[in-house]
């Protein structure tokens, strides 16, 4: 048999008949014969030839057996190095002390060659497995020590794709697991051209590489739309597109979506499968819920994904919380889950303190106590403060090297199917912006083009009224009104008109936008005034401080206005 | 007296069978080795080394068992439970029936030589 073939056998007994017996038995089945005379002699020996089975005489002179034993065995390390008593001792005790001494089994003089062999043959089986195991657990070890330089890896690579925005920015605070991508978690936030901020919060379903893996594409689509100035809406389809045609069946996003709008002080929110987002109001100590109302991202075809918004109004001070279900799931010793009553326990128990974050923090880390099997949590809190406040060192800086656009104008203009559901200002942006030196304008062309485009399209178009948005009841009315007659909309068009001529160390942007509604009664003189009646709703105030003029043309459905920019340089 | 001279044949076929060309060696072996320890025996009962009694009588037993020669192992056994115990009480009378034994045995084992 192969198995137990070319073994190199230690034989020590200080008997030479006895050795002389052993080791014809033994090398007739093919071993390797080592002889010692007595422990010492067998230390040496197996020091010397490395044997892979032992048998050791108890009772030697110099060292006995049990002696050699121990240092043999100690010698061998992690190796399984059989050590088989030879012994005419029968009481209990002695044997004992040879198992004690690292001894794995006797042989009982006299010897019978039967019962030699099938204890040399099941030994050296024992041997192998344990070789085998070694090799497993080595193989093992190597495995996991090159995963976790792997993960430590793509975790850089990913964080510099995912954090690139403005989690650092003075209203945010935010916890992730330390490995959280592998957990399948992602939170990325940027700053609109606009100056609003757009925060996605994800949880991958399952752990580990595939999980992550997901994460990747989601953050570049989600800087890439935010910083072109997309809308919410245009940038969760194109996630969705994107997760949809990447994931396996089975692995999707759950995600929450938010868009702080820090001059209208709202929220506008898309909650596709995480727990409650809460609103947390420290004035009234009132709490609002976010409610998932949609399938998780990377489910539903972009035919049957639905996008529509919850829409909230916020004061300064008011916060939003976000999570992963990591909190309601975190497990205490006893295996009890967290759970959503405790959480918002927590928010009820907080007297309006302004350590509400470090409060859940505390309360969940208590929780679990030393229990730290489950640690993948994931916490963000926005507070809602004035634009200035908001700043981020991590802002979009862009070169204004090099020619480019430099004299051009263009004609552009929408009808109903467009304006039901495409937002012109991402591409009409992506134009502007290509004039070199207007690209570090973007945030005030993009709030031009966009109150521009919303008064041609929410008052012109649609007609509706502004002073709906007084009122938080008449807020949701607005909204309501809006849907319902963009989708009954028909023979309406918006257009744009616009123009760039250079100027020594600049230009002027001309930017005409016309809608196909009635106009409303304006006196260009009275623009100049701050007064809020008739203009009020319409960022007019805000625009004309923005731009080198702004004047209303035919029935006041038609406005120009001039943005005058010199280069700094 | 003839028990502890008997040899035990099964266990010499089987010696035969596995030693081959070697079973002369091996009886040569146990003859010169067990000489020496049968004197060892005796000095160690002489100096009244109740250890060196045990050992001694210890490895003639296994030698002995393992050739066959049950009877003579059996002998030894007594002297090797006294040298334990520290009972030294009649050893000479145990020493003169090993040797006695063992002259008997080792004429056996010649005449098994080819």
């Amino acid at each position: 048999m192969t198995e137990q073939s070319n073994l190199k056998i230690l034989i020590a007994d200080d008997t030479d008949t006895d050795r002389l017996i052993l080791q014809t038995i033994v090398s007739k089945e093919g071993h390797q014969v080592i002889c010692a005379r007595d422990g010492v002699e067998a230390v040496e020996q197996f020091e010397k030839e490395r044997p892979d089975i032992v048998l050791l005489d108890a009772l030697m002179p110099n060292l006995d057996g049990f002696g050699a034993a121990r240092q043999i065995k100690e010698l061998a390390g992690e190796e399984l190095i059989p050590i088989i008593f030879l012994t005419s001792l029968t009481e209990t005790e002695s044997l004992v002390k040879c198992l004690d001494a690292g001894g794995d089994d006797f042989l009982q003089k006299p010897y019978n060659r039967v019962i030699l062999q099938a204890k040399i043959k099941s030994f050296n089986r024992m041997r192998e497995m344990h070789r085998t195991m070694l090799e497993q657990r080595d193989q093992i070890q190597i495995h996991n020590n090159h995963l976790i330089q792997e993960q430590t890896v793509a975790k850089q690579v990913f964080d510099n794709v995912a954090h690139s925005g403005c989690l650092d920015a003075a209203n945010v605070r935010h916890y992730l697991s330390p490995m959280a991508v592998f957990n399948g978690d992602v939170l990325v936030a940027a700053l609109r051209p606009s100056g609003s901020m757009m925060v996605l919060l994800g949880d991958f379903t399952g752990h580990g590489l595939p999980a992550a893996i997901g994460a990747m594409p989601l953050a570049s689509t989600f800087y890439g739309m935010v910083q072109k100035g997309f809308a919410l809406s245009d940038i969760l389809r194109e996630i969705n597109q994107k997760l949809k045609s990447i994931l396996p069946v089975g692995v999707f996003c759950c995600a929450t979506f938010l868009e702080v709008d820090f001059h209208e002080r709202t929220v506008t929110a898309w909650n596709g499968g995480l727990p409650d987002c809460l609103i947390y109001r420290p004035k009234t100590g009132t709490v609002d819920h976010i409610k998932s109302k949609h399938l998780p991202l990377g489910v539903l075809s972009n035919i049957q994904m639905k996008v529509d918004c919850l829409h909230f109004e916020l004061d300064p001070g008011d916060k939003v919380y976000m999570w992963s279900d990591g909190i309601h799931e975190a497990r205490d010793g006893a295996g009890e889950m967290f759970g959503e009553e405790r959480l918002l326990n927590t928010f009820h128990n907080s007297n309006n303190k302004p350590s509400l974050f470090d409060d859940v923090m505390a309360a969940v880390q208590g929780f679990i106590g030393d229990n730290e099997a489950d640690d993948d949590l994931s916490l963000v809190e926005i507070e809602m403060v004035a634009p200035e406040e908001v700043s981020s060192k991590s802002m979009p800086s862009y070169s204004t090297e090099g020619p480019g656009l430099m004299e051009w104008r263009l004609q552009f203009e929408i009808l109903p199917s467009t304006i039901r559901y495409f937002d012109p200002l991402p591409l009409l942006l992506n134009i502007v912006t290509e004039v070199p030196g207007l690209r570090s304008h973007s945030g005030s062309l993009y709030t031009i083009l966009a109150e521009l485009y919303s008064n041609a399209l929410e008052h012109g178009v649609l007609g509706l009224s502004s002073e709906l948005k007084a009122s938080p009841e008449g807020f949701a009315e607005y909204y309501a009104q809006r849907e319902e007659r963009l989708a009954n909309l028909q023979n309406a068009s918006i257009n744009f008109a616009i123009s760039h001529d250079t100027r020594e160390n600049g230009g002027n942007l001309t930017i005409k936008v016309k809608d196909s509604g009635k106009g409303f009664e304006y006196d260009n003189k009275l623009l100049d005034l701050s007064s809020k009646k008739g203009y009020c709703g319409r960022g007019i105030p805000l625009i004309r401080t923005m731009c080198e003029s702004l004047k209303y043309l035919g029935n006041g459905n038609e406005i120009e206005v001039v943005y005058s920019w010199r280069s700094d340089r | 007296m003839s028990d502890h001279t008997a040899l035990d044949q099964d266990t010499l076929e089987m010696l035969k069978d596995v030693m081959e060309d070697g079973f002369n060696d091996l009886i040569m072996t146990y003859l010169t080795d067990s000489e020496v320890r049968v004197a060892a025996l005796a000095e160690a009962i002489k100096s009244q080394d109740s250890e060196a009694v045990r050992r001694e009588a210890h490895s003639l037993k296994g030698s002995s068992g393992n050739i066959g020669a049950t009877g003579l192992a059996g002998l030894c056994l007594v002297v090797e439970h006294k040298g334990r115990d520290g009972d030294l009480c009649g050893l000479e009378e145990n020493l003169s029936d090993i040797r006695a034994a063992f002259a008997i045995i080792s004429d056996s084992l010649k005449a098994l030589l080819n």
